[in-house]
């Protein structure tokens, strides 16, 4: 693995594999959900979108053409902390990915068609992921508002509406200058790939993308909570009651070794029929149908910055308990914090998650996104190969005293009343 | 303008090591080498044609829910221990066990799963929860859109073969008996016919032995059921099905397709991606990056064992339902009666070919591909052969595919959403039924 700095600023990281006869590209702008503007929900979303309108010497749909054409698939996804873009292809496809990364990078192009095309085309991905489905956004837009008070960690990262129909070039132009500069940018190559070639490709791609800082980024800090938060709402569409629950983690960057004992705690809890809650509340109690535990929203304890938390969620049978769920995860939390755990059930649940963590790095795209968010919030890509390891060191002190921090006055959670089939 | 930059040298197909094995139970075994990272990835298809639905589903929920030794927890523990998780699922050809595991686990792996094959118990308590979970999932699908629209598609397409329902009703689950559970596994859960893939970082032929050795005692017998022939796509007015208050349309087309082996294959593979088999293709450049009446559009040739497919979906704004209709048909229409640009071609056999590629990229692409063909009577050294053919498709191949396969008048088609405002506008341009 080798990391360089462009004169410009662009982080670069390289990690040849020689294992198949592909790569992967990401391209990661530290910018997400929790940076944009009010009145703009949804912006940094709709801007990923405007990313594939087009760029310096590329017409409209032509990024996606040269991908395919070359015997590639692309995407590109925002997050709370950061919207990455990448390309996975053969790898003699390499230079072009570069080409068509540092293209768009040097600046996309903004046009009021485009932009209007792609409100249409994100209305439409609301409609089908949140609004004409059972538990559309439950709970990742649904649980931050009862968990936070700060329009950044608050908001609705989806946007409304309103506010997708109301950007405007210029807000784009705006976003672009400031948050897509190469200082804020990093760049990441995997797989079959000549270390000294390919450097040599990005220093020529990407060197003459104009030199400019990255912004500052606030801190998004919010204190704990000190009582419980308890919201429900109708899903009309929703056939079951479903609930969600989180409490605010250790900063997973300034205090990684604080915040570790809760992503293994999420799995000691959640992971398989052998865990705490599924043996507990599906097939002893019968309570629920499904549980899962996980950190963050969107489930990225690696990609994910201060203030986040720790999730469960759980979908309950016609006419189920939502208190009584609630009860017996307390009371699965005091047992865990009291009685600390059988033998053998940290090191089973910390050999699954070896396994999870080895298989997320068995495609070279997956490296090298992986990589490329390591680099940008943390300074290590090589953390990749040290997951399973840090994972293992977890001790059963560390779960117990983090099962025992789960209190309900620390809680947020959000509740769906099924309003379906009614 | 800077110029796009030149294409290496391509890379020819490259198969992994692997090895086969039929052992005298009649299981066949394959052991692929990927050693990119320590683990392997666990493959095991049964046929399981014409079973009873609700059985099937059940059973594949509780074939992990205790042996006379070891209850559902004591399973995912040992399992856990080397790293290890296995799931099954079951559908009109198959049942389908899949998992994971670090590859030092891979004999216990193995000894796990031959022990819930000779001794899963379906115990009263267990089978009773799974029951419940199995029904509240079934109600959670119909009250989604792409379920409720796959559900009317397959009734439409399928008639009377038991393709046509897929999903059993909820009351139909309350019904199943432990006892009928343990029937059906005595009955259809043998080896012959079988197909174990294992991926990963091992030595097939010592893979091979491990295998052999743990599971070479499954008992054999059982007895082979064929499917017969899916019927033919029988084209006709839309079926609409009311969903009230739908702020989308699903739209599903399905024409006729040919299985992996059939000289069109490779041409009607790539007619496909030209129409809406990958974001480059005309169906998405218009209705998406052109109108902006849909996110995600995208067309698939499906290939199940009693036959094969085309299938195009969409979720589209419901007030653009009827224009979203025009422009398939359209789309559809140019396809069937014109032959494509020779760059257009050439873009779409280099993606897939490239895809291929990425494809065989990993652990678990391997065993899901190769499983995958296996029921099919194929194996990876399929690849390469289809490769060739995809390279030599001539535009009058595809062309030809196109008219052949891919013609509006052979459309049959379902539209799920708000029929109260969406029945008007696609009784312009065709005839509808209602559900």
């Amino acid at each position: 693995m080798e990391r360089h700095t462009l004169e410009n600023g662009l982080r670069v990281v390289l990690a040849p594999d020689r294992s198949a006869p592909v790569i992967g590209v990401a391209v990661v702008y530290d910018v997400g959900i929790r940076s944009e503007p009010e009145g703009r929900t949804g912006f940094a979303h709709l801007f990923e979108h405007l990313m594939f309108q087009g760029s310096e010497n590329l017409e409209k749909l032509a990024h996606f053409r040269h991908v395919q054409g070359s015997g590639g698939t692309f995407n590109g996804s925002t997050h709370l902390d950061y919207t990455d873009y990448y390309e996975t292809l053969p790898a003699n496809a390499l230079e072009r990915a570069l080409f068509l990364e540092a293209d768009r990078m040097r600046g996309p192009r903004l046009t009021e068609e485009n932009l209007r095309n792609q409100v249409d085309v994100v209305k439409e991905e609301i409609r089908v992921n949140v609004l004409n489905r059972p538990y559309g956004g439950f709970p990742w837009l649904k649980l931050p508002p009862v968990m936070f008070d700060t329009f950044p960690n608050a908001h609705d990262g989806y946007g409304s509406f309103d506010d997708l129909e109301s950007a405007t070039v210029a807000d784009a132009a705006e976003f672009f200058k400031r948050y897509y500069a190469s200082g804020n940018a990093v760049l990441t190559v995997s797989g079959d790939l000549d270390l000294a070639e390919t450097l040599e490709m990005v220093e020529r791609h990407f060197g003459d993308v104009p030199a400019r800082p990255a912004p500052d980024r606030p801190s998004f800090a919010e204190p704990d909570l000190t009582a419980e938060r308890r919201e429900s709402y109708t899903d009309p569409q929703a056939p079951l009651p479903a609930v969600a629950s989180a409490w605010r983690v250790p900063d997973p960057i300034a205090d990684y070794g604080a915040y570790l004992p809760y992503v293994v705690l999420a799995e000691v809890l959640t992971d398989g029929e052998a865990s705490r809650l599924v043996e507990r509340l599906v097939l002893r109690d019968r309570t629920v149908t499904t549980v899962g535990g996980y950190i963050g929203v969107m489930g990225e304890p690696w990609e994910v910055r201060d203030p986040t938390g720790m999730l469960l969620q759980a979908h309950l049978p016609p006419g189920g308990d939502v208190d009584k769920v609630l009860r017996t995860v307390d009371e699965e939390l005091d047992r865990l914090a009291t009685d600390g755990l059988a033998d053998g059930e940290l090191a089973r649940t910390q050999a699954r998650m070896a396994t999870h963590l080895l298989r997320d790095t068995d495609a070279a795209l997956n490296r090298a996104l992986r990589m490329a968010v390591l680099e940008q919030q943390r300074g290590t890509p090589e953390l990749l190969n040290d997951l399973p390891r840090l994972v293992g060191e977890v001790t059963e002190e560390q779960i117990r005293q983090a099962a025992a921090a789960l209190v309900p006055q620390r809680r947020a959670t959000v509740e769906v009343v099924a309003g379906g089939n009614q | 303008m800077k110029a796009l930059p030149d294409l290496g040298p391509t890379r020819k197909l490259k198969l992994p090591k692997e090895a086969e094995r039929t052992l005298p139970n009649g299981l066949t075994v394959i052991a692929i080498r990927r050693p990119a990272v320590p683990l392997v990835e666990v493959r095991l298809r049964v046929p399981f044609a014409r079973t009873h639905l609700a059985r099937a589903r059940l059973l594949a929920q509780t074939l992990f829910s205790g042996t006379a030794e070891l209850s559902t927890v004591d399973i995912a523990a040992e399992l856990q221990k080397v790293g290890g998780g296995l799931n099954a699922g079951a559908d009109p050809d198959r049942l389908m066990v899949a998992g994971n595991g670090l590859v030092s686990g891979l004999e216990r792996i193995l000894e796990l799963l031959g022990e819930v094959l000779s001794g899963a118990a379906y115990p009263a308590d267990e089978v009773a929860t799974e029951r419940d979970r199995l029904a509240d999932g079934i109600q959670v699908a119909q009250s989604q859109p792409s379920h409720l629209a796959r559900v009317a598609l397959i009734k439409r397409i399928y008639g009377k073969h038991p393709y046509a329902v897929q999903t059993p009703e909820v009351d139909q689950v309350r019904a199943v008996r432990p006892a009928q559970l343990r029937a059906l596994h005595a009955e259809r859960l043998h080896p012959a016919g079988a197909t174990l893939v294992l991926v990963g970082d091992l030595t097939p032929e010592k893979a091979l032995d491990t295998a052999e050795r743990v599971l070479g005692t499954w008992n054999g017998g059982g007895k082979q059921v064929d499917l017969p022939p899916t019927p033919p796509i029988e084209p006709g007015p839309i079926t609409l099905v009311d969903r009230p208050g739908s702020v989308q349309s699903s739209l599903r087309v399905a024409l006729p397709a040919v299985d992996r082996t059939h000289p069109d294959h490779a041409a009607l593979q790539l007619a496909n991606l030209l129409f809406g088999g990958y974001f480059s293709s005309r169906w998405v450049e218009n209705i998406r990056e052109d109108k902006g009446y849909t996110y995600g559009p995208h067309s698939v040739i499906e290939h199940n064992e009693a036959g094969s497919c085309f299938i195009a979906a969409a979720e589209v704004a419901t007030e653009v339902t009827g224009p979203a209709l025009l422009e398939t048909y359209y789309e559809l229409g140019r396809l069937a009666s014109l032959p494509p640009k020779q760059e257009e071609l050439e873009q779409a056999r280099q993606y897939a070919l490239g895809t291929l590629q990425l494809g065989m990229s990993t652990q678990g692409g391997l065993a899901t591909l190769a499983s995958t063909y296996a029921g099919f009577g194929l194996r990876l050294d399929y690849l390469p052969e289809y490769a060739a053919k995809l390279a030599g498709a001539t535009l009058d191949e595809v062309a030809a595919a196109g008219a052949e396969y891919l013609a509006p008048a052979k459309v049959a088609a379902v539209v799920l959403g708000d029929a109260e405002r969406i029945e008007g506008p696609l009784s312009a341009l065709t005839a509808v039924e209602r559900a």
